[in-house]
């Protein structure tokens, strides 16, 4: 079984492959059935290599294949070798699944691109590269696929790259990434220097062991996690992700909502031993995730462009993923990863098939009255919105309830509150999506109106398989107030990850907590319908009541303006200061110098060649003279 | 008499640089082979090696065949531009 | 004797050489050079080859130069003209020129006190003996001459033939 594992990440890199050299040649057609193919083809063989793993028992360790020794320098031994424990099969049926619905998804959207091809290939490649990541038994290993993914980011972002806005957006993701994988870099040295080894067994041995010191470990843990920050989208780095939008809907629903972004909580669940080796790392965490949660839903409250809402809302449920996490709740933290990837993915592929049918619209005011238009797109959103907002017996409910009520138990009660505010907040702007675009008076322009359509069927079927999961997800993964040991997730994922303190909690407890996160999903709820469906008048109101604070969070705290006057425009001036008075001056100098000299130096030369005989025989004999002077001497 | 060479030689160098015109300046060229020939009679005579005999004879024989083809260039030469003095064939120039 | 006829001989051929320097009239350089290669011919003889010095005659003093002065005479240019303008190329040739000569002199200086091998004997440089290795040793070159005198003559006709008229 290991030999078939392999098999997972290299099926879409072949197509990837064939698609990048051979792309032009292919007929539409052909590039649909190869991409979707070997995306369906791995997520077969993640299945397959799941139910082999269940059927070895929790006890085992897990499968490691080495594919080959890699890197070999002296003390420093990296092998490209690939591991499946129950995390990975989490992730990979994830990636694999989702991502083949999003192939699918895709065939529909993008059917009228003239790039189709190139789409295709950026879209597989990047599934390569997130597998591999997943997948990787070591660090370094790992950071190729980190790196990977980072780079289909930026192609896929700027896949309309004629535009400049989305080539700004590209290189955008990819500067900021690359200040996260900065210190990621730092923290692998770290590791190697001392730890001696980045592979994960090697690594949990290390610090189980106690062969490294509480500093080092907070070190490495919190330079890994600025990586996790960039990648992830977490304060500070997360600017990039607004900006994100600008690539196809599909791209951000895969690539910005259902994995990349995910790609940092994986970590550090991965490294799980690391950091609940450090108090101060996991404190770090939480706060971090739970700040970024409650900042990126206040921004998502007033845009106006529909996906920008989504991109804050990712941004804040991964938050929620990382509260878990810093409680120690590994197991939590990815149950959110694995209910967020279907109902984000399935909310933004709806909004996708809505910017569709309206030709392009994105701005909200233009939208109104949509859900008798669309029946197939509007049932699906609705679902993906109960979700998100933790509405009882949906997924998401489940997952958040997870995170917060093992928040709770850890007397995190701060970090608590962040998470319980967020909810509210999630409820209500999501709603307020919900209200806006579907119900309401019709808002639309001429242009839309005329092409009015719902998706076709390619589109919708995919929404309906994600809408299916993100209802029954959740179910398994039940909390212990309905039952012991029901929580099937979080015991398939018991040998992969530490399962962090266990604090009796008790049943009373338990329930309170639940029955106060319904509260917050139905109040948020409630909130949105009040102020868009009954008393609309009432947001402008408060707009025009407040509207220095409006101005503030509308302009998302002017973060971007203050990194661009602290670090962006410095670096461009200091640039072009450099390329005027050195590029410019002194080396394009110098080599036009010499060019100038040579010329100079040949007309100097050339006077020699007077096309006279008798001159030519005197240097003849000169030399002749010279040369046996020199002989003889 | 190998000194006689070396006058002869030496002064053929003159020669060839002191005329103006190409066909002095070849039979300056002339005067400088019939130099090495007497050269090399005097080895062939001091190492009683009739060698040196030998290259003298196909010196000469070579010299003819070059005179002639050299004579028929000029020859074009001077039809071409009307003119032998080599102050004024510049064509090489540059 | 032989010491007399060898100062003779060396002084008429360097002076037909400077007689050729001095006069700017083509054709008397080139009688003037004439002199000189009959005087080569005499110091040939004296060198014992007597075989290459009928042949300088014949050739050189008798064909080459005669060929010359043919070409002198197609090229009519009257008078003749004076010697260089330029002083400081025949000043300079000047000085290169002994230069040199000093140079070979001192790189031959060794050879020149090497003593004989042997006193060359009666039939040193006998027509046959020359024919005889001209046949043996220096066949190869031998052929190749003859093949170089038929492309000489080949070329030097095409060369010169007046062009055609269309």
């Amino acid at each position: 079984m290991t030999g078939l594992m392999t098999f997972i990440p290299f099926a879409p890199a072949a197509s990837a492959l064939l698609l990048i050299l051979f792309g032009r040649r292919y007929s539409r057609r052909a590039v649909s059935l190869q991409a979707c193919l070997a995306v369906l083809a791995s997520f077969l063989l993640s299945f397959i290599s799941f139910l082999g793993l269940t059927r070895l028992g929790p006890g085992s360790g897990p499968l490691i294949k080495n594919l080959f020794p890699w890197v070999q320098s002296g003390a420093f031994q990296s092998s490209f070798a690939l591991r499946f424990d129950s995390l990975t099969a989490v992730m990979t049926l994830v990636v694999t699944g989702v991502g083949f619905l999003i192939h699918l998804y895709s065939v529909g959207y993008m059917s009228r691109d003239k790039s189709y091809a190139r789409y295709f290939a950026h879209l597989n490649l990047f599934t390569f590269a997130m597998l591999l990541l997943v997948m990787s038994s070591n660090l370094v290993l790992m950071f190729v696929g980190w790196e990977g993914v980072g780079l289909c980011s930026y192609l896929l972002i700027g896949f309309w790259f004629e535009k400049p806005s989305a080539s700004r957006a590209g290189q955008k993701a990819f500067v900021v990434n690359r200040v996260g994988d900065s210190a990621f870099i730092i923290g692998i040295l770290f590791m190697l220097f001392y730890a001696g080894n980045t592979d994960f067994l090697m690594i949990d041995k290390a610090v189980l062991g106690g062969s490294l010191t509480p500093g080092v470990i907070t070190a490495i843990a919190l330079l890994l996690f600025a990586g996790a920050c960039g990648k992830s989208a977490q304060i500070p780095l997360y600017v990039w992700l607004p900006d994100a939008m600008e690539g196809p809907t599909p791209v951000s629903a895969l690539i910005h909502a259902a994995t990349m972004v995910t790609a940092g909580v994986y970590m550090v669940c991965r490294l799980s031993v690391l950091y609940s080796a450090s108090e101060t790392a996991l404190q770090v965490v939480g706060w971090v995730g739970g700040l970024t949660a409650l900042l990126a839903a206040t921004m998502a409250l007033v845009q106006t462009d529909i996906k920008k809402v989504l991109a804050y809302s990712t941004i804040s449920q991964i938050g929620y993923m990382f509260i878990g996490c810093g409680a120690g709740a590994y197991a939590a933290g990815i149950f959110h990863l694995f209910t967020h990837a279907f109902f984000k993915s399935l909310l933004f592929l709806a909004v996708g098939s809505v910017i569709h049918a309206l030709s392009g619209e994105q701005d909200m005011r233009n939208m109104g009255g949509l859900r008798t238009h669309l029946p197939r797109t509007y049932p699906a959103f609705l679902v993906g919105a109960l979700a998100i907002a933790g509405v009882p017996f949906l997924s998401g409910f489940f997952s958040k309830d997870a995170i917060l009520s093992r928040a709770f138990a850890q007397g995190q009660y701060a970090v608590w509150a962040l998470g319980l505010g967020t909810a509210v907040l999630t409820a209500f702007y999501i709603f307020r999506l919900l209200f806006l675009t579907f119900f309401g008076s019709e808002r639309l322009t001429p242009k839309a109106k005329a092409h009015l359509h719902e998706s076709p069927a390619i589109m919708t079927a995919p929404l309906i398989i994600l809408a299916a999961m993100a209802i029954f997800a959740g179910y398994i993964g039940l909390p212990s107030v309905f039952g012991h040991n029901l929580n099937v997730f979080s015991n398939f994922l018991g040998p992969a990850v530490m399962t962090g303190r266990e604090s009796a909690e008790a049943l009373g407890t338990e329930w309170l907590l639940l029955l106060v996160s319904v509260a917050a999903a139905l109040g948020g709820l409630g909130l949105a319908y009040l102020l868009y469906r009954r008393k609309t008048g009432l947001p402008a109101a408060l707009v025009r009541r407040f509207p220095r604070l409006y101005a503030l969070v509308h302009h998302n705290y002017y973060v971007d303006e203050v990194y661009g006057a602290i670090l962006v425009n410095p670096l461009l001036k200091g640039s072009e200061a450099v390329y005027t008075g050195f590029d410019l001056k002194v080396i394009d100098g110098a080599v036009n110098g010499s060019a100038a000299a040579t010329s100079f130096l040949a007309k100097i030369l050339s006077r020699g060649q007077t096309g006279l005989l008798k001159d030519y025989a005197l240097v003849i004999l000169a030399g002749l003279v010279i040369i046996l002077g020199f002989l003889l001497w | 008499m190998l000194l006689v060479s070396l006058i002869l030689f030496v002064l053929g160098i003159i020669l060839f640089f002191v005329k103006r015109d190409l066909i002095t300046m070849f039979m300056a060229v002339e005067v400088m082979l019939n130099a090495a020939n007497l050269a090399f009679l005097t080895f062939a005579r001091m190492h009683g090696d009739l060698g040196g005999q030998l290259i003298v004879f196909f010196v000469i024989t070579v010299a003819a065949a070059e005179a002639a083809v050299g004579l028929a260039i000029i020859l074009l030469v001077f039809r071409r531009t009307k003119s032998i003095k080599t102050d004024e064939l510049r064509s090489m120039k540059g | 004797m032989n010491t007399v006829l060898f100062f003779i001989l060396s002084t008429v051929a360097v002076g037909g050489v400077l007689g050729a320097l001095f006069f700017s009239n083509q054709a008397y350089t080139a009688l003037f050079l004439v002199l000189t290669m009959a005087a080569l011919a005499g110091l040939y003889g004296l060198l014992g080859a007597p075989f290459i010095a009928v042949v300088q005659v014949i050739i050189y003093a008798g064909a080459i130069m005669v060929l010359f002065i043919f070409v002198i005479m197609m090229v009519r240019l009257g008078k003749g003209i004076p010697p260089a303008k330029k002083r400081w190329t025949v000043a300079l040739s000047a000085v290169l020129g002994p230069a040199l000569g000093l140079e070979i002199y001192l790189a031959l200086a060794g050879a020149l006190s090497t003593p004989r091998h042997s006193t060359p004997g009666e039939a040193f440089g006998e027509a046959e003996a020359i024919g005889r290795l001209l046949l043996t040793d220096g066949l190869y070159a031998f052929e190749l001459t003859s093949v170089l005198l038929l492309a000489a003559l080949v070329g030097a006709l095409v060369l010169a033939k007046k062009p055609e008229k269309q």
